[in-house]
């Protein structure tokens, strides 16, 4: 894996793989000293055009925790706002020779176009309203840990789908991971053609309860300038998830940050059954996953081919060399 | 009307030349043999049978062998070429150089240029350097709305005096059925096309592809077809309202096809055309996020194709108009959203075309030649003819050069050409264009030999 662009370029495999690796780092974020040496002299570039704080911060301590140089630069206040095209500003980046940027963009497919014109691998950290993996790969992992197996899972995603990147890689994600994907939300927030994905599409939530995993997607206030619904007051009493709706099996999930009393009662988000902070928490170690995958990865295809041990002795080798550095 | 000449500019030497043995083929003449055709001072001047005609001193012979086809050149009724003001994408003479290497005899120019083509004087000056810069004749197609704004008329009448063919706001939608409404009635007074964009931008709004299936999986916000088809079926019921002659530019979906069979139906004045790259390219093209499959209206689905290829071989649609729109390669070379609408096209229509719907037999040759040639007489103008005695339009293409596209560059200023890389069959040889020498392709030299 040179890149890690979008959910539909991976299939099963390579998503177990990035989920096992990230298990075996989850080990380091309970120590004392959270670091292993894997990245040491490696440099990440987190380049953000749009501003994050949770997904910029979590890939900036999961190069950390592997010892890699971190570099971060904001497109507010940059060359960028001077005129630069992201062509000219990758070029420019590409001088310091980063082994990894991870990248951000309001614009459909910039990472894939970033791929083509710098040597570095690409963490497609969102790009536009079209995927953001590593938020998948993170649900994927939360889930497959909650659940022990997403195979035949029922999972509903519910709100703007139409606006949501969340949404995309994650339909893809569930389903190459074995489960069956339904979408539900108001009309005007289901794009048509949603279902060519593969995900059945609901425009109420009275089969809620058929769901063994409840997603809520955030609704964001921004939509209502453009009458995308005709309040969010409305909006709540049919979409929001609340202690009346999400049955005592169900698992709810959420990419952040949440609107309490729009798409989410406060008494679920505060619910055990609210797995929110537990996708935080794996967020840090399926990013160390994936970053020792493009940076590191190349290096053990080799064991990987050789025995089906030895790749998990060289990571774990890894991951405990460092607890003693 | 016009106090002026319609098309200006030309190469200025006429051509002198004998085309020996040609297969010529004009369908609206009831043309379609091997010939010998002279050209003399820029005139068809004779049309024998092959080998009948000799060549004089000072002509250049080129040999058909039978084999060469020559068709009457093409007419391209919309086509930007960005002077002034966006001479970086394009110029007079490129565009028009462009034009003549797909065999193109004369063009019609769109006023979406900075300054906006909406002034009797800024007209005059756009002509006269047409007449210094272009290759083959050019028209002009003024706003209809000052600065496309969409709120206030250009001054019709004055244009009209100063050589404008018609209006359009092109790029841009007149929204205002009450603005389309005054400039059909104004069209009483001064003649002329109005050629009309489509797009209702309360449905487009932002939309950088068509909504469908692949749209919802790229998360890129699409137009919806009933954008354009929608303001098709308004605005031809105003056409038939005010009995004013409309052109739909650029159809690119089976509800626009429908509203315009329905106006002919009812016998309204009203005409249009389609894109090489609807007729032949599907939404599915742009899910590689390539830049040059970007363009306005957007490519739209399997279905919309054919109703547009079934639209041009029963009549509803009128002619191909390649909507050539040339943008710099560092404004295409941006993230999909952020790039310019618009593609090439006046070096690839032909061959394009040729490639892929009369080689697969979903066209015949002498339709597809009646509709890229069809579209002067829209404009009142006469057109291209094969026939001894009338000034020389023609094109010589050899259908069996097989190219690539672009793999030697392009006349083009741009090259952000949707066909770039494909392998096509059909290959410009020479193109005159009233009675100029406007292209003479490399390849040639070695056909004579």
């Amino acid at each position: 894996m040179n890149h890690l662009l979008s959910i539909e370029e991976l299939d099963r495999a390579a998503i177990e793989r990035i989920v096992t690796q990230a298990e075996r780092f989850a080990e380091v974020s309970d120590r004392e000293i959270k670091k292993v040496p894997a990245l040491r002299g490696r440099m990440v570039l987190n380049l953000f055009y749009e501003s994050s704080t949770r997904t910029r911060s979590s890939f900036e301590l999961a190069a950390k925790r592997l010892s890699a140089d971190v570099v971060n630069f904001a497109a507010s206040g940059s060359s960028v706002e001077k005129g630069e095209s992201l062509k000219d500003t990758v070029l420019t980046l590409s001088a310091h020779k980063p082994d990894a940027i991870v990248l951000r963009t309001p614009w459909v497919g910039a990472s894939e176009l970033v791929s083509k014109w710098c040597g570095a691998a690409i963490v497609n950290a969102g790009d536009g309203k079209h995927e953001h993996p590593t938020q998948a790969l993170l649900d994927v992992y939360t889930l497959k840990r909650r659940l022990g197996s997403i195979d035949d899972a029922e999972i509903w995603i519910v709100g703007d789908v139409a606006h949501s990147r969340v949404a995309r890689s994650d339909i893809l994600a569930f389903q190459r991971m074995g489960a069956k994907v339904t979408v539900a939300g108001p009309p005007t927030l289901i794009p048509r053609g949603i279902e060519e994905l593969g995900c059945e599409v609901r425009f109420t939530l009275d089969d809620l309860p058929q769901a063994d995993v409840v997603y809520a997607l955030r609704m964001q206030n921004e939509r209502m300038n453009e009458t995308w619904v005709p309040s969010l007051r409305e909006y709540a009493s049919w979409y929001q998830i609340n202690g009346r709706r999400l049955t005592a099996s169900q698992v709810l999930m959420h990419p952040g940050p949440v609107n309490r009393g729009v798409e989410l009662s406060g008494e679920v988000v505060d619910s055990p059954q609210a797995v929110i902070t537990a996708q935080v928490e794996a967020g840090v170690v399926v990013r160390m996953a994936v970053l020792y995958e493009l940076l590191a990865g190349s290096r053990e295809a080799h064991a990987e081919h050789a025995v089906e041990q030895p790749e998990d002795s060289a990571a774990v080798g890894a991951a405990q060399g460092s607890g003693g550095a | 009307m016009s106090l002026q000449e319609p098309l200006v500019g030309g190469v200025q030497a006429p051509a002198e030349m004998l085309l020996r043995d040609v297969h010529a083929l004009d369908p609206k003449s009831g043309v379609d043999a091997r010939l010998d055709v002279r050209v003399r001072d820029g005139v068809l001047s004779e049309i024998g049978d092959p080998g009948t005609l000799t060549a004089t001193d000072g002509e250049e012979l080129i040999e058909g062998h039978g084999r060469l086809r020559l068709f009457p050149a093409f007419f391209d009724p919309h086509v930007h070429l960005r002077t002034p003001g966006q001479e970086h994408k394009e110029d007079l003479e490129t565009g028009t150089r462009a034009a003549a290497a797909g065999g193109y005899g004369a063009v019609l120019a769109m006023p979406n240029t900075d300054p906006v083509l909406d002034s009797a004087p800024l007209l005059r000056s756009v002509r006269d350097a047409a007449k210094r810069d272009a290759r083959i004749p050019v028209g002009f197609l003024p706003a209809i709305t000052r600065g496309l704004k969409g709120e206030q008329l250009s001054e019709m009448a004055e244009l009209a005096e100063e050589g404008a063919l018609g209006f359009t706001d092109d790029g841009k939608p007149v929204v205002s059925a009450g603005m389309l409404r005054k400039a059909l009635q104004y069209q009483r007074l001064c003649g002329g096309v109005l050629a009309l964009h489509e797009e209702d931008p309360t449905l487009s709004r932002g939309g950088a592809m068509h909504e469908g299936s692949v749209s919802a999986a790229l998360g890129i916000a699409g137009i919806p077809t009933v954008a354009e088809s929608t303001m098709v079926a308004r605005d031809a019921a105003l056409a038939g309202f005010e009995d004013g002659r409309i052109h739909f530019q650029h159809l690119s979906c089976a509800g626009s096809v429908e509203a315009v069979a329905d106006a002919k139906a009812h016998g309204w004045r009203v005409s249009t055309e389609v894109s090489p790259h609807h007729l032949l390219l599907t939404h599915e093209d742009v899910r590689s996020l390539d830049t040059r499959m970007k363009m306005h209206p957007p490519l739209t689905e399997e279905s919309d194709r054919q109703a547009l290829i079934e639209g041009l071989r029963s009549g509803v649609i009128d002619c191909v108009a390649t909507d050539h729109a040339p943008h710099a390669r560092e404004e295409k070379e941006v993230p999909f959203e952020q790039a310019p609408m618009g593609t090439t096209g006046l070096e690839t229509a032909f061959a394009a075309l040729y490639s892929g719907l009369v080689i697969p037999g979903v066209l015949g040759l002498e339709l597809l030649v009646e509709r890229l040639t069809d579209a002067a007489e829209l404009f009142g103008l006469p057109r291209a003819t094969i026939a001894a005695g009338t000034p020389a339009n023609l094109t010589l293409i050899d259908l069996d050069v097989e190219w690539v596209a672009g793999e030697y560059g392009w006349e083009s200023r741009s090259e952000n050409c949707c066909f770039a890389g494909r392998a096509l069959k059909g290959r410009v040889l020479l193109t005159v264009a009233a009675g100029g020498l406007a292209h003479r392709d490399r390849a040639l030299a070695m056909v004579e030999g």
